[in-house]
């Protein structure tokens, strides 16, 4: 292989152009332009009500009105169906978890189907990053605290051999021992070459992982850069995520 | 025995407590298949009766068009009545997702009444025969009583089929996409399951329930387009007891009821037609959800 190949940048995973979304009437997104390149992981910040979450669920085909262009792998996805959607292999960790309470966390570990033969993690793999959820098998989907839940809604999505992982604000409202523990992992996954959007309001959290960062204010990107910028949009940042 | 100036024979104690093992196999049958149609679509059912009896027409039907017996019958009535449901909800109730209940409840409500008409309005309102086949006449006789071979099989086979759906539901892979849907389905879809289809499938297979319980019912009573609407009130009132989509308290509840109904026509056959509305009414006063339901 030549010498040029190693140095491109990686190929765009997920790209969003233009990309306008609608809740019933209210008119949330007003045109999102923003890449997730191979193996990198980018995080989304913004605050309250900015459109974060909105951007994750338009990019699963959950928010029903939607315009503009969201390509995966080159591939649009602006007309496809939810499920469609996630069998390309995108998954979605959602802000509210979405733990099944009339499941075991057994059944919600393995209830979504695997959509690629390779990439699956097997369960071992996801025990040995998620010790704690071994021991809860049995227990009832209701039953966990905040973080094994965070933990499950996260291990659910690696059995699925999806490499694109969207993370809605995994450490919010978690202790600072559970942050750890899920920055952790999160870099684990990046290290094994998972392709990761995530959504934080902690950028302090996130600047420990991420490659690159988009803000975001009343539903566009204002602004973004990559983490080495970081330390020069302190001020910027505290404006637009009045921290 | 003496028991509010009736004297009751042992015999008849029996006989009316068989009478409502059976009532209750139909009762169970029927408020399972709401249940589960409930559950999933978070629809009440009213077309339920119509295609109780349009099961019990198949039987008939396939019978005299086709010459099929009463055990192909038993399989090809549901399936075909549950494909006509599966139809419906693509066409109609699909449609009306994300609405107030109200208006499904109306559109069920209405497809049962263009359903009877039509039936009534081809066949009269006075039964056809159906007899019972052949390996199933005659009765055993238990010591203490006489058990006709039928109503013992009705009841055999209501059970068999009502756990065996609880434990798909409760225990397989499959019934665990099915109470994730009726819990997320949006979440469900994410994982890449197509929601939309387990729907149209859910509600064929309740709709199919209902037709088995109208073969099951075509040898015992007469093949009617009223038999439908008659039952069907009772079953409402059952899932009202046994608490709205909980799958194991509609088989249970179905079952008590039928023999708590049977027993009141032993010791006070004045009440014997409204016993299930009381109990209904004191359950609805005392634990709004139902026996079995979980308060949302
Ligand atoms: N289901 C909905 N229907 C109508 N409006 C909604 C809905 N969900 C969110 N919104 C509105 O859309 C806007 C963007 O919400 P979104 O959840 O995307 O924000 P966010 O950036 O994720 O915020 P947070 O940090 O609080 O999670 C908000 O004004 C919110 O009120
Ligand atoms: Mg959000």
């Amino acid at each position: 292989m030549p010498e040029a190949a190693f140095a491109q940048t990686p190929a765009a995973v997920l790209k969003l152009k233009g990309l306008q979304a609608w809740y019933n009437e209210s008119h949330i997104l007003h045109g999102v332009d923003l890449d997730v390149r191979e193996g990198e992981l980018v995080t989304l910040l913004g605050r309250n009500g900015a459109g974060k979450t909105t951007t994750l669920k338009s990019i699963m085909g959950i928010v029903g009105k939607r315009s503009g262009s969201i390509t995966f792998h080159d591939r649009e996805l602006i007309h496809l169906s939810i499920d469609r959607i996630a069998r390309l292999g995108v998954a979605l960790c959602p802000e509210e978890r979405a733990i099944f309470a009339s499941l075991s966390v057994k059944e919600n570990l393995f209830l979504p189907p695997e959509i690629a033969k390779t990439g699956a993690m097997t369960a071992d793999r996801i025990f040995t990053l998620f010790p704690n959820l071994r021991e809860r098998l049995s227990s009832g989907g209701g039953k966990l605290s905040g973080g094994e839940q965070q933990m499950l809604a996260i291990a659910r999505i690696l059995r699925t051999g999806a490499r694109f992982l969207m993370l809605d604000e995994p450490t919010e409202g978690l202790a600072p021992v559970i942050i750890q523990q899920i920055g952790r992992t999160i870099a684990e996954l990046k290290r094994e070459g998972f392709t990761i959007l995530l959504v934080e309001q902690n950028f302090r959290f996130a600047a420990t992982i991420a490659d690159r960062f988009f803000v975001m204010g009343h539903g566009r990107i204002i602004d973004a850069f990559a983490n080495s910028e970081l330390p020069g949009k302190m001020d910027m940042l505290h404006e637009a995520l009045g921290v | 025995m003496n028991v509010f100036g009736h004297v009751i024979s042992w015999p008849q104690l029996y006989g009316q407590l068989l009478i409502g093992l059976i009532n209750g196999s139909f009762y169970a049958l029927l408020s399972l298949g709401l249940a589960v149609i409930f559950g999933m679509l978070t629809i009440v059912n009213f077309a339920h009766g119509a295609f109780y009896m349009m099961g019990a027409f198949g039987a008939y039907f396939l019978l005299k068009l086709a010459g099929l017996d009463y055990w192909w019958a038993l399989i090809l009535s549901p399936f075909a009545i549950g494909a006509i449901g599966a139809i419906v909800e693509r066409l109609f109730l699909k449609r009306l997702v994300g609405l107030d209940p109200l208006y499904s409840l109306l559109l069920t409500f209405g497809l049962a009444l263009i359903f009877q008409g039509l039936f009534q309005n081809f066949f009269g309102a006075s039964g056809l025969p159906y007899a019972i086949p052949k390996q199933l006449s005659g009765a055993y006789n238990l010591g203490f009583m006489f058990l006709p071979v039928y109503r013992g099989w009705v009841i055999v086979a209501s059970m068999v089929v009502s756990f065996g759906t609880w434990l798909v539901i409760e225990k397989t892979k499959l019934g665990a996409y099915l109470r994730a849907a009726t819990e997320n389905p949006t979440m469900v879809r994410a994982f890449g399951i197509n929601v939309p289809r387990m729907v149209t499938l859910t509600y064929g297979f309740g709709v199919a329930l209902a037709a088995f319980a109208g073969v099951l019912a075509a040898p015992i009573n007469q093949v009617r387009p009223g038999m439908g609407a008659d039952i069907i009130a009772v079953v409402f009132a059952v899932v009202v007891i046994g608490g709205m989509g909980s799958i194991m308290g509609s088989i249970l509840t179905g079952f008590v009821l039928g023999v708590v109904e049977g027993l009141t026509k032993v010791f006070y056959p004045e009440a014997s037609n409204t016993v299930v509305f009381v109990i209904m009414a004191i359950v609805l006063l005392i634990r709004p959800a139902g026996l079995f339901g979980r308060a949302s």
